[in-house]
């Protein structure tokens, strides 16, 4: 059960400003099928820039549904100047707060009213720029950056809570990671709500890393006339060197991401690192 | 503290059931005054172990078994851990298991946990199933391997209802050696069982699913199958289970084990009948609906209806807005609002798989209930397609 405020509920059960503004001013669209949530947003403006009418429809959880008809009420009455500034917070606030599981909600209701904004202004919208990074649920880079600023995230289990990224396949996990790395600064400020790595000695870890890279690894490096040998482990940082054809090989890099890193993460320790010597 | 809900139409009886006043009622004088440890050499305790035997008893006629053939767990998730665990000691050489891509986390979680844990020292096939949900019996006989130690396959599906061919799996694996699970836990009390004529080893059922108590379950055994304990400790349950006996509620299961025997007949023409006209009418009254799930293979107390174009959480919300209780085949948590592992393996679409809404019914639900829900349902539907911004009309 979803404990929702009041304010959740009768905006769910009663939802204000359902459909679409006729010969609207500005329409934003955001959210997929597949995602399990979209919200298509449409408003209208008079000639003094001040929001008249907003409705909306929403696909989606009582969160989506609720977030979705309180923006329009925010919406409504204020110029389309103020309407930019409303953040996601905002929507949150004013619906008296939502479960963190569900603060996806009140983004995608921001992301919609951007949008909205600029069909409006006949602006591209600016998160149509970045590069995706979740591609399950289509979340560019500088959507979780702003995400990660404004919301003051420290995990990625929080990322993904606010934009849904890594919610889906989770393989860009490690992506999220790096952004927040990058984006909060110092790598000591993140508390890792993420679960504890599944603890390993150090010498467990290097025995079992030395048996997968013997069993899975070797045998097809070698096909290739490869092979590969490992070097140092570090923490979670394991140096391996390529020997034979490998050395050559302008695909190196991607051996060592692709398949290397890949096979130990999924059979010793999902947050190993592996680099090449130098 | 929770309270109670006047009026509520309880549809969600895969999730838990009601216990029945009669179990409470066969319970409560051990929670009382007959506290005593069946264990005891005094009378006190020792005339307890003689309820547990018949509780026992109870339990084995349900399901063909003998009273030996049983023991208690903690619930059906143990019962599952004990069952494929016991398998995998039994045959220390053989690191491969069998099992299907719709079992409930119980035996899922733990076959992963068996590969990812052990470094993939073991190896699991997960059968595949159609759209329907059903297995091909042919690639199951493909998946059987030299080191092959257990299959574990669920009798019923607690999503869908779909009712698995346990008999004709179990032949196979018993031909070529191999150990038998089966999770019971959605089967045992809804549906007739005669396991001594079954190539079953190890069946796991669970005491809430059938008006039992919450917190007690069981493992049928067949005799002459080899058992490695789970849980060890005292000489409780022959020492096949450590832990002093949850006595009421091997009490309140035995009880409850024997009504389901009284009434399973009756019952199953009732609930199916219930269920048959509830499902016909939600197919029928709401445009763009399906059934998830085989149409006759399949429990007949369950039903899984899609929604198309409309969110499961919502429809929840708004059924419980007329206290009607059901479940959800897609959970709008956090980032991830997939359909759950059941529906994705049968490929529902999108577009059906995150409206989609368990009704799970029991012998304590009656007609007016069902024509209730008819009533209420359509206009929910509507409201959120009408919010739906991919409803293009019918
Ligand atoms: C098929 C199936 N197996 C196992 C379980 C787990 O049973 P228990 O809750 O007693 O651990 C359930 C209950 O949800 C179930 O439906």
């Amino acid at each position: 059960m979803w404990e929702y405020t009041d304010k959740v509920q009768q905006h769910f059960l009663n939802p204000q400003n359902v459909g679409e503004v006729e010969n609207a001013s500005g329409a934003g669209e955001v959210g997929s099928l597949s995602c399990g949530d979209a919200l298509k947003l449409t408003f209208k403006a008079d000639s003094n820039d001040i929001i008249v009418e907003a409705k909306f429809k929403t696909f989606g959880c009582a969160s989506a549904i609720a977030s979705s008809s309180v923006l329009t009420e925010m919406m409504i009455g204020i110029s389309v100047d103020t309407a930019s500034k409303i953040t996601n917070e905002d929507i949150a606030d004013a619906l008296g707060g939502l479960p963190k599981e569900k603060m996806h909600c009140s983004v995608m209701g921001r992301e919609a009213l951007e949008a909205a904004i600029a069909d409006y202004r006949g602006l591209k919208l600016p998160m149509a720029e970045g590069e995706i990074v979740c591609e399950c649920f289509g979340v560019t880079d500088l959507e979780i950056i702003r995400a990660v600023n404004e919301s003051n995230l420290r995990s990625v289990e929080e990322i993904t809570n606010f934009t849904k990224a890594g919610g889906g396949c989770g393989k860009c996990e490690d992506a999220l990671r790096e952004i927040l790395r990058k984006a909060v600064g110092k790598k000591a400020e993140i508390v890792s709500l993420d679960p504890l790595p599944k603890r390993m000695t150090a010498l467990q870890k290097i025995k079992k890393i030395e048996e997968v890279l013997e069993r899975e690894v070797r045998p097809g490096l070698k096909k290739d006339g490869g092979d590969i040998e490992l070097i140092d482990v570090d923490g979670d940082f394991v140096t391996v060197s390529l020997r034979g054809a490998c050395i050559s090989c302008k695909k190196s890099q991607t051996t060592i991401k692709e398949y290397v890193e890949k096979k130990l993460r999924e059979l010793v320790l999902d947050s190993l690192i592996v680099e090449e010597e130098n | 503290m929770a309270k109670v809900i006047d009026g509520i139409v309880y549809m969600d009886n895969n999730a838990t059931t009601m216990v029945a006043p009669e179990v409470v009622d066969a319970m409560l004088p051990y929670l009382r005054d007959l506290y005593g440890n069946p264990s005891s050499m005094h009378t006190f305790g020792g005339l307890i172990g003689q309820d547990v035997l018949e509780a026992r008893v109870k339990i084995a006629n349900l399901i063909g078994a003998t009273p030996e053939e049983i023991i208690f767990t903690s619930c059906g998730t143990e019962s599952d851990s004990t069952a494929i665990l016991s398998a995998l000691r039994t045959f220390p050489e053989k690191r491969h298991i069998v099992t299907t891509r719709v079992e409930h986390p119980a035996v899922k979680s733990l076959c992963e946990n068996l590969e990812t844990l052990t470094g993939h020292k073991y190896r699991v096939t997960r059968l595949k199933v159609d759209a329907e949900g059903m297995i091909d019996l042919a690639e199951y006989e493909d998946a059987l391997r030299e080191d092959t130690a257990v299959v574990s396959v669920m009798w019923a599906n607690n999503e869908t209802g779909n009712i698995y061919p346990i008999k004709k799996m179990a032949a196979m694996a018993r031909e070529r050696g191999i150990l038998f699970h089966t999770d019971a836990v959605q089967a045992v009390g809804k549906i007739p069982f005669d396991l001594k004529t079954l190539d079953i080893d190890f069946l796991s059922f669970s005491g809430h699913k059938l008006h039992g108590p919450k917190g007690i379950g069981g493992l049928y055994i067949k005799r002459g199958t080899r058992f490695v304990p789970f849980l060890t400790g005292g000489h409780q349950e022959h020492g096949r289970r450590g832990g002093t006996e949850n006595v009421a509620s091997i009490i309140g299961l035995g009880k409850a084990c024997e009504l389901a025997a009284e009434r399973m007949d009756e019952e199953n023409i009732r609930i199916k009948y219930l269920r048959d006209k509830l499902e016909e009418g939600l197919l029928s009254a709401v445009p763009k609906s399906r059934l998830n799930g085989h149409k006759t293979d399949r429990l007949p107390n369950t039903s899984n209806i899609s929604f198309e174009y409309v969110e499961g959480e919502a429809i929840l919300l708004h059924m419980n807005q007329h206290k009607i209780c059901a479940s959800s085949g897609s959970a709008c948590t956090s980032g991830s609002l997939e359909p759950s592992h059941v529906l994705r393996a049968m490929g529902v679409p999108f577009t059906a798989a995150h409206g989609s809404i368990r009704f799970s019914l029991s012998s304590y639900n009656c007609e007016e209930e069902i024509d209730y829900i008819i009533e209420k349902m359509p206009p929910i539907i509507e409201l959120l397609r009408e919010m739906s911004p991919f409803w293009k009309g019918n």
